[in-house]
């Protein structure tokens, strides 16, 4: 995988990092390539792009947001640790992060591949995700409570809920197929798993055993959950 | 000491905000409590009707709020009891000419007078909800026992613990026990179970609350001989003043004249609270 775009959780909401040294068009073509293949999980999403020391110019901020905003993404703010990138956010009307918030934000950062592996950390959630509540993360999410209905979850990874599962829960949104939904008690609204989409049967017996989905023979299959698989 | 500024809300529309605040207003006022109910719902207020006070109004909230009067002439005084008072809604304005800023200032002014400053909030989870919010030290989410209530409930439970609003108390309004029974209703502990958040009171389905609305005049007043939720208010009124009250559960009790009489009984059950 090419890792001049990397796609992070974090805190504050996703980061987006841009790679400095390749020429910003063919971050540009790999960043609209990821923003298509991961449609679900970026629709409607908001994130801040980092873009380390690359100077990028107002003109060029523009054609950054547009190109966010035409996948549905809001360019919420920016990080940019040249003056030259800084002045350009500015002048095309981009709220920028303060140096030492973005260091915050980055820590850890890195260009090297350690960063793709910066992308697989899973986020732990310990509280109940209570209705109208949306996460969004690029890999696996382990939520320890319950995600009520009207919740959502949207994973890149696998999603894990240490609890009833009532809301809705997509994982693999970046278009991995193997991704999975765990939970120890499995009645969720709705269940998508990459591009699939499958909703409880009319009579879905209230299982009390812990339950898994995953994508079988090309749709999304829910098994009692068991070690030996 | 400062009084007390309580926000019930709810999320969903017509499960019983106005009808509580009216009726616990009233009951706190029968302890012997001074207090005040502001109607937030700028442009569709009702609790100046189901108080019986909407010929009296003179001033309002926006008036207020725009420094065309005093706070204490936009007050109207209950007619039954002495130390009840209204702070009526503007109903040709809308939510817009009220900030939550505006709301804090008319709650810090009104703490100082009275020992309850109860507001009604409109439903919704926008400005009208927000400005109802905003001068709040505690606040009362209302649901009644079904789908769609719960959830908006569960909505706002979640905005007022996102905003550490601290955890609010909630009020099961309109339960129905003979369709708990059948299973048609869920129950309080299906309730609590989805919502997890403290119970303050279970107010029963009663047919009185439609009379005593079109009246203007708040079941407690009436007295809660036959009038059950006349009394499940009382006892939340109690529950706020700090006191121990067991829940109330109306049973029908089965038996040979019931099924000619229909006697209705009651019966004081203890509900653990869920977290």
């Amino acid at each position: 995988m090419n890792a001049s775009v990397a796609i992070k959780g974090t805190k504050s909401g996703l980061v987006v990092t841009l790679a400095e040294g390749p020429s910003l068009d063919s971050v540009v073509a790999e960043l609209t390539g990821r923003l298509k293949q991961g449609a679900a999980f970026f629709a409607d999403a908001r994130l801040t792009l980092n873009v380390g020391l690359r100077p990028v110019t107002a003109a060029e901020w523009q054609g950054l947001r547009d190109l966010l905003l035409s996948h549905g993404v809001t360019l919420q703010s920016v990080i940019a640790t040249s003056e030259a990138g800084r002045q350009g956010a500015r002048a095309a009307g981009l709220a920028v992060i303060s140096p030492v918030t973005a260091a915050q934000m980055t820590r850890a950062e890195s260009r090297s591949p350690a960063a793709a592996r910066e992308e697989h950390n899973g986020m732990l959630i310990k509280r109940t995700l209570r209705s109208g509540v949306s996460i969004r993360h690029p890999s696996h999410v382990v939520l320890l409570g319950d995600l009520h209905a009207g919740a959502e979850i949207i994973a890149g990874g696998d999603i894990v809920v240490w609890g009833a599962l009532r809301g809705i829960a997509h994982a693999g949104a970046l278009g991995d197929e193997t991704a999975g939904i765990y939970a120890l008690h499995l009645a969720p609204t709705q269940l998508r798993i990459a591009g699939h989409v499958a909703r409880p049967p009319e009579l879905t017996g209230d299982q009390s055993w812990p339950e898994a989905a995953r994508v079988q023979d090309g749709q999304i299959v829910v098994e009692a959950w068991s070690r030996a698989k | 000491m400062a009084g007390r500024v309580i926000t019930i809300t709810s999320g969903k529309g017509g499960v019983g905000k106005t009808t509580a605040v009216a009726n616990l207003a009233a009951a706190l006022a029968l302890q012997g409590k001074r207090v005040v109910a502001i109607d937030s719902d700028v442009g569709l207020r009702n609790l100046d009707v189901v108080m019986g006070l909407e010929n009296r109004i003179v001033y309002d909230l926006v008036d207020v709020v725009e420094g065309q009067c005093r706070l204490r002439q936009a007050l109207i005084r209950d007619k039954r009891l002495a130390e009840l008072y209204l702070l009526p809604a503007a109903q040709t304005r809308n939510k817009s000419d009220v900030t939550p800023e505006d709301m804090k200032r008319v709650g810090q002014q009104l703490k100082e007078d009275f020992d309850f400053v109860l507001v009604d909030s409109p439903a919704g989870i926008e400005q009208g909800f927000r400005n109802a919010l905003a001068p709040a030290d505690e606040v009362i989410v209302i649901t009644t026992p079904e789908v769609s209530a719960v959830r908006d409930a569960d909505r706002v439970i979640g905005l007022l613990e996102a905003e550490d609003r601290g955890e609010p108390h909630l009020i099961l309004n309109r339960l129905k026990p003979q369709m708990v029974k059948r299973g048609d209703m869920m129950s309080v502990s299906d309730v609590l179970e989805i919502l997890s958040v403290s119970l303050l009171g279970i107010v029963p389905e009663d047919e009185y609350i439609v009379i005593s609305t079109n009246r203007g005049e708040p079941a407690v007043l009436a007295g809660s001989a036959k009038n059950n939720a006349a009394r499940a208010y009382g006892n939340i009124a109690k529950r706020l003043l700090g006191y121990d009250v067991p829940f109330m559960v109306v049973e029908e009790e089965a038996g040979f004249l019931d099924r000619l009489f229909r006697f209705v009984r009651q019966k004081d059950v203890d509900y653990q609270a869920r977290k």
